[in-house]
């Protein structure tokens, strides 16, 4: 019997697009809020897993046509990197920068080097989730 | 203000309450898959949103935090959990569980 999977993946659009909005949301509200990398990639895999739920696998990977163990590489570059920037100012390894600067649309915003760092943890979280379950997935 | 305010969270939250034991009431009642998921998505989801509702409009008027989170977790279970308990009716439908033995009407047996 063919099944008719309409609803659920009418919803599944729907609610992919709120879910990975709470997970920026998450992601960027870890410096002052519960939140961070961390949840932020978790969820944001999250979000993926739904449609991979929803649709089938192939025309998850057309959509999003990225090899998550590369993704896994610039993550732990970018933590890496972010420590090891600090050497390069003659101070210890992982001391982190920040400062309020001007950005030409948004203002006047505080950045902070951890930040940077955990844009790499959020980017090792969604490569990790998404290469456990695609190849538990593909595997028959 | 603040006393008008705290009767209407009182009323949402009661009532939010009420509907989730509804709820439970009924999975415990009813007879069989089908009517147990009608009494849980349904009277769960509404009862959810009210306490979320009561939620979001105390730390709105009492403590004037507004809080868009709780706003959007209330439209995503308005969104989501019906479209849960509908899979569920469906799996159970197609795996073969049967109907109450009172029940009159089955539009779906001639489609298979």
């Amino acid at each position: 019997m063919k099944t008719n999977d309409v609803i659920l993946q009418t919803t599944s659009k729907v609610v992919f697009f709120m879910i990975v909005l709470f997970a920026i949301h998450l992601f960027f509200a870890g410096h002052y809020n519960p939140g961070g990398g961390f949840v932020g990639g978790l969820m944001t895999s999250g979000a993926i897993v739904l449609l991979l739920l929803a649709f089938d696998i192939k025309t998850v990977v057309k959509g999003f046509p990225i090899d998550y163990i590369i993704l896994v590489g610039i993550g732990l570059l970018f933590a890496v990197g972010t420590a090891a920037g600090s050497l390069l100012f003659n101070i210890p390894f992982f001391t982190h920068a920040f400062g309020d600067v001007t950005l030409p649309v948004l203002g006047k915003t505080s950045l902070h080097t951890a930040m940077l760092f955990d844009t790499g943890v959020y980017l090792v979280v969604i490569g990790v989730t998404m290469t456990i379950i695609q190849t538990i997935g593909e595997s028959e | 203000m603040t006393a008008t305010a705290e009767i209407v969270i009182i009323i949402f939250l009661l009532l939010g309450v009420f509907l989730t034991l509804a709820a439970a009431f009924g999975v415990i009642r009813l007879p069989d898959v089908y009517t147990r998921n009608h009494a849980a998505s349904k009277s769960a989801t509404l009862g959810v949103m009210l306490i979320l509702l009561a939620c979001f409009l105390y730390f709105y008027l009492i403590e004037g935090h507004f809080s868009s989170r709780v706003l959007l977790g209330i439209a995503f279970i308005f969104i989501t959990a019906p479209v849960g308990g509908h899979l569920i009716s469906r799996a159970a439908y197609n795996s073969g569980v049967k109907l109450w033995e009172k029940s009159v009407r089955d539009d779906l047996k001639n489609k298979k």
